[in-house]
């Protein structure tokens, strides 16, 4: 493989803008946002530049590697610090950089209020360099690194404004489920070293076709509850809506368009041992369905814009979890609509921030309604991610869900039919929600707080909404025009036969537009006929409460793990204190006591000193008697 | 008879005789200095001595010689190491010496007299501890690398008598001082019966009082086994009360305590590298061939000296008396070292030895550092509280407590963890149990004085820490950069050592 020396300037200029931004402090605070945001564009630059390059070379060449240095030497366990540019992190490192750097832009006029703005950038910054260290790593081991470095970025920007007590509950909340995945890849590791006797994603791939199914399967599972924790997938999904308590770029970048992506790219990387391990593949795959399907119901019910656009993101990654999970035939797919939820989504939660930015940080749509007349390019550029996230043709969603309803019910068996139906009914409800979100804030008759005063973002703000809905109208058709991505990526997945199709592409595109249909009128019936009220009617069916309630998700979670953690924990507690504890007290007194009762051989008397030594000689004398007996 | 000139080999013997050189310079000086000179031109003296005999040994490293002073002396690497080791350790322990004014103002004078007073009044210093201590010294550099029954003896008593004296010479409490060295010397003199009485059974076993001809006959195992067995008991009485092992170590608890703190620092790090250099020797060489009778001897002393001193110093409300215990348990655990008998427990014993030295001086600087109006505060209960009052000098404290326990990250971790291994891998395992188990034991009462100085409320008479002198300072930094430099990256000091430690027969 190449070799490329420039791949560390990458990760090397977000994490010089952060430490710089950190260490300086205070004094930095005048030209911090704008020096982390030259950061991350210089990044971004970085990335086209080796994508010049990338372009240049013949498909096979097209990865590059550099080795950093020599980072773990112990016996035959040998790491290196090394980094891997192929067509798959490429994607990743554009993605990151570029709707990075809208969001930085975005953020100058977003937070320009906040007296730390200089430290949410250093956090940016950051999360960049994690992030980009995650996509690059060319081992298990040095993903982790950034696995854990996102976490890290992720907690301190969710907890950014602290002083609240919720949000630092909230940041603690999305930290501490995501260590639940974080055991996952570790344990995933561990067991690759184990079984394998290498972390490094070539060394495994070399070694998994002769590795027992077993160990691969363990691996994948391990792996897929890493995703599920960073993902927010089934069952460690309940974290990323108190996550919405971030500030709303935040959301927009890491809880949307990135991290929480990067599930899917470790599976989609894994693929050679998914691919050899099918029991962790169908895992994958009913992890996907479920999310998809969950997310998509808790959004119905959300009056909070941001956390309905949080259970949209879960909903959409189950989308792409189902993808990834369907093999070598859906690998590109997943990938395709990463990219262009990241596009819509981020959109859509910038837009949703300048929503917020004109109606004084209100995020109950219930007191929205009419904001088109005041708030036309946040309108227009949220309704393109609308139609996108929705399926529409020519939006880019189109392309690239409709490859995943497809290529799910070609799965094969009741399988198949089962993710298609999933993943079509999933379609209708996005529909539902989505159009629900639309009318309650910019349709309708207004219902705003008495001192809300609407009005448009400033350009840092709506230019990057502008960007990114460009973004979400023409990706989706770019990236599969002449199936260019799914080729581009073509090197790096096991060859593919051709499926048998169980319904023509046309009907599958004809049934996901149907749903769609019919999810758009039920929530125009119900929406749009009617008044809504400013508050959430409580005279519900109780079906609509569980929804409202996350479908019990926090509940299931403390009453199974929570209290019966804490009553562990205390009785583990009260045994430390009264058996260990008090053995340990124990031993000391006595020990105390013997101690005093020896100290009393030492009597001061020069005589008494010189009988233990004569009786030490003559014990000697007698046991070299015994010895030579 | 004719007459054959004397092979002295002077280049071997070098480091000894620069020693008594600066030392009898160091009298003629207490003869014609004036007494106000007298304290500087001795310590400039004293320090150039060690600093030279220290270069000229680093220049005779990897020499090897048996013949030197008519085959009396054996000069190999662990030689080299032991006597570089001893050199360092008193340099960094003349520097308290100097420092330190807790010397008699007069040491004939009668406690309380009128000649005492005056004596005190006039500024007088007794400046003769340092020639004293480089006798001692010359007597420790003999120690190690002598190679026959009567050198040994000679050096026993050249480095014991000065440290007789010097136990007798602290300012306050004098008798309790004096006491000390009485019983120190009493003891001593008892000792070393038994050890010229086991010289003689090993004469009367091998014909031979030259480590050569007695080991050539332990090989051969011709003689008279008891004869051999009860030499082999009594010389090893002579060696482990120097050490101070159980039963033999009743002195030095009360020696600890009496003697001023410098000497104490001295006597506790130098001698017990020297002793057990001479140890190290006799049985990895000489004995080495009995080993089935001593082993067990050895390791009982080793069991019973680790748990005694670990378990006592619990009781000890006198932190000198509590830093004697742990001594006398360090010994024990140096005796795992002895009984290893191969290579790993040579290297491992000699790193332990050093770091140990180093770690025990820097502690009783520490000591020195305590006091209040009347002088060094001993009582552990009035040093409740001084991580408070004095951070760093509780916390170096601290630290060198945490070497002594053998936390990792300081030499005694290195240390402990090298000599147990290799004593586990020679098959004495009830003595690597007991070391362990004792280790536990003395984290014990360790760690309670690190409670005493941060975690406890601080006592009404509390105890000021004065403002070390450039000296103390000087040894105080370097016996903590030392412990820690080994604790972290011991790999340097162990691969240089490895290099030296083969004993020549």
């Amino acid at each position: 493989m190449q070799i490329n020396n420039g791949l560390v300037y990458l990760i090397a200029l977000p994490l010089a803008g952060a430490a710089i931004l950190l260490l300086a402090g205070r004094r930095s605070d005048k030209w911090g946002h704008i020096f982390a945001t030259l950061m991350s564009a210089s990044s971004f630059a970085v990335g086209l530049l080796q994508l010049s390059q990338m372009l240049a070379r013949p498909a096979e060449e097209r990865a590059v590697e550099q080795k950093l240095f020599e980072w773990i030497s112990v016996g035959s366990f040998q790491v290196d610090a090394g980094l891997l540019l192929d067509q798959l992190s490429i994607c990743f490192v554009l993605l990151i950089t570029g709707v990075g750097t809208l969001i930085h832009i975005y953020s100058v006029a977003y937070m320009s209020h906040d007296k730390d703005r200089r430290r949410f950038f250093a956090y940016l910054n950051l999360f960049i360099a994690a992030m980009l260290l995650l996509v690059l790593g060319n081992s298990f081991l040095n993903l982790y690194v950034g696995w854990e470095g996102v976490g890290l970025a992720s907690y301190l920007l969710i907890g950014f404004w602290n002083q609240k007590p919720a949000y630092a509950t909230a940041s603690k909340k999305a930290f501490i489920m995501n260590r639940v995945g974080d055991m996952g890849l570790s344990f995933a590791i561990m067991i690759a070293f184990a079984t394998l006797g290498t972390v490094s994603f070539a060394g495994i791939k070399e070694a998994a076709p002769e590795a027992s199914t077993a160990s691969l399967t363990a691996i994948g599972i391990m792996l897929l509850v890493a995703a599920t924790g960073k993902s927010a997938q089934f069952p460690l999904q309940a974290w990323l809506g108190d996550a919405m308590a971030g500030p709303t770029p935040v959301s927009a970048l890491i809880h949307a368009a990135t991290m929480v992506t990067a599930g899917v790219y470790l599976i989609t990387r894994s693929n050679f041992i998914f691919d050899a391990a099918p029991t962790a593949q169908l895992l994958v795959v009913i992890v996907g369905a479920i999310t998809l399907l969950f997310g998509a119901i808790i959004g119905t019910a959300k009056d909070d814009i941001k956390k309905a656009l949080a259970a949209s993101t879960m909903s959409q990654i189950g989308y792409m979890i189902l993808g990834a999970g369907l093999g070598p035939v859906g690998y590109a797919f997943a990938i395709m609509h990463l990219i262009t939820h990241g596009f819509f989504k981020a959109g859509m939660f910038l837009g949703a921030g300048s929503v917020m930015h004109g109606m004084d940080d209100e995020v109950n749509m219930r007191k929205y309604g009419n904001l088109r007349k005041f708030m036309p390019i946040t309108f227009v550029t949220f309704g393109l991610g609308y139609l996108a996230i929705l399926g529409v043709p020519p939006f880019a969603g189109f392309y690239s869900k409709d490859m995943i309803i497809e290529t799910a019910f070609n799965a094969g068996g009741i399988k198949g039919i089962l993710l298609g139906s999933a993943a079509l009914l999933g379609a209708g409800i996005t529909a539902f929600y989505m159009t629900r979100v639309m009318i309650l804030t910019f349709t309708g008759a207004p219902r705003w707080d008495e001192k809300a005063l609407p009005h448009e973002s400033p350009i840092l703000m709506w230019l990057p909404m502008a960007i990114l809905a460009i973004g979400s109208v023409t990706s989706g058709f770019l990236l599969s025009r002449g199936d260019a991505l799914v080729h581009w990526l073509e090197p790096l997945f096991a060859e593919h036969g051709e499926h048998e199709e169980l319904l023509k592409p046309i009907v599958v595109t004809s049934l996901a537009l149907l749903m769609v249909a019919i999810g758009v009128a039920i929530a125009f019936l119900k929406y749009s006929r009617s008044e809504v009220s400013r508050t959430a009617p409580e005279d519900v069916s109780l079906l609509t409460k569980i929804v409202r309630r996350d479908l019990l998700q926090d509940d299931f979670n403390e009453a199974i793990f929570m209290r019966p953690g804490q009553a562990l924990t205390s009785t583990l507690v009260k045994t430390d204190e009264m058996v260990i504890d008090g053995a340990v007290r124990g031993i000391g007194s006595a020990a105390l006591s013997s101690a005093g009762a020896l100290r009393t051989s030492q009597t001061g008397f020069v005589r008494s000193y010189a009988a233990l030594i004569l009786i030490g000689a003559v014990a000697l004398i007698a046991a070299i008697w015994v010895v030579t007996q | 008879m004719t007459f054959t000139a004397p092979v002295l080999n002077y280049t071997i013997l070098s480091p000894m005789l620069i020693i008594l050189a600066g030392a009898l310079i160091g009298v003629i000086i207490e003869a014609f200095v004036s007494k106000a000179f007298r304290p500087l031109v001795q310590l400039i003296l004293t320090l150039g001595t060690l600093l030279l005999a220290l270069v000229q040994v680093f220049r005779i490293r990897g020499t090897e010689s048996v013949t030197a002073a008519m085959g009396s002396v054996i000069f190999d690497g662990p030689g080299f190491l032991l006597q570089a080791a001893i050199l360092i350790i008193s340099i960094i322990s003349v520097f308290l010496i100097a420092d330190n004014e807790n010397f008699t103002a007069l040491a004939a004078a009668i406690p309380g007299s009128v000649e005492e007073q005056e004596s005190i009044q006039q500024g007088n210093k007794v400046t003769e501890v340092f020639p004293l201590t480089l006798f001692a010294v010359a007597g420790m550099l003999l120690f190690p690398i002598s190679s026959d029954l009567i050198t040994l003896f000679v050096a026993l008593e050249m480095l014991s008598l000065p440290l007789y004296l010097m136990a007798g010479l602290s300012r306050r409490r004098r008798l309790l001082s004096q006491e000390a060295a009485l019983k120190y010397f009493l003891l001593g003199a008892f000792s070393s019966a038994f050890f010229l009485f086991g010289a003689a059974y090993l004469y009367g076993y091998s014909g031979d009082i030259t480590f050569a001809g007695i080991r050539d006959s332990v090989v051969g195992g011709s003689g008279n086994d008891i004869f051999l067995l009860i030499g082999i008991a009594f010389v090893s009485i002579g060696l482990l009360f120097k050490v101070g092992a159980v039963p033999f170590h009743a002195w030095s608890p009360d020696v600890y305590q009496g003697a001023p703190t410098a000497v104490t620092a001295f006597m506790a790090a130098a001698t017990k590298v020297a002793a057990f250099g001479a140890m190290l020797r006799i049985y990895y060489t000489v004995f080495a061939n009995a080993q089935w009778s001593w082993t067990p001897l050895l390791s009982g002393i080793a069991i019973i000296t680790m748990l005694f001193g670990s378990f006592v110093a619990i009781a000890q409300r006198d932190v000198k008396r509590m830093l004697a215990y742990s001594s006398i348990a360090h010994a024990g655990f140096l005796l795992a070292g002895v009984i290893a008998l191969n290579k790993a427990g040579l290297s491992a014993s000699i790193f332990y030895l050093f770091a140990y030295g180093v770690a025990t001086v820097g502690a009783f600087a520490v000591v020195t550092l305590v006091r209040d109006s009347a002088g060094e505060v001993t009582d552990l209960n009035r040093w409740t509280g001084l991580g408070k009052r004095s951070p760093w000098v509780a916390s170096v404290f601290a630290f060198f407590l945490l070497a002594f326990a053998g936390i990792p990250l300081t030499s005694g971790f290195i240390g402990k963890f090298s000599i147990f291994s290799a004593a586990y891998e020679s098959g004495a395992k009830a003595v690597v149990i007991a070391g362990v188990l004792s280790s536990a034991i003395a984290a014990f009462f360790y760690i309670r004085v690190i409670v005493l100085m941060f975690f406890t409320d601080s006592h009404e008479d509390a105890t000021t820490v004065v403002i070390p002198s450039v000296l103390t300072r000087i040894t105080v930094i370097f016996s903590f950069v030392i412990t820690v430099a080994l604790g972290v990256y011991p790999a340097p000091l162990i691969d240089f050592i490895n290099k030296f430690a083969t004993f020549i027969r």
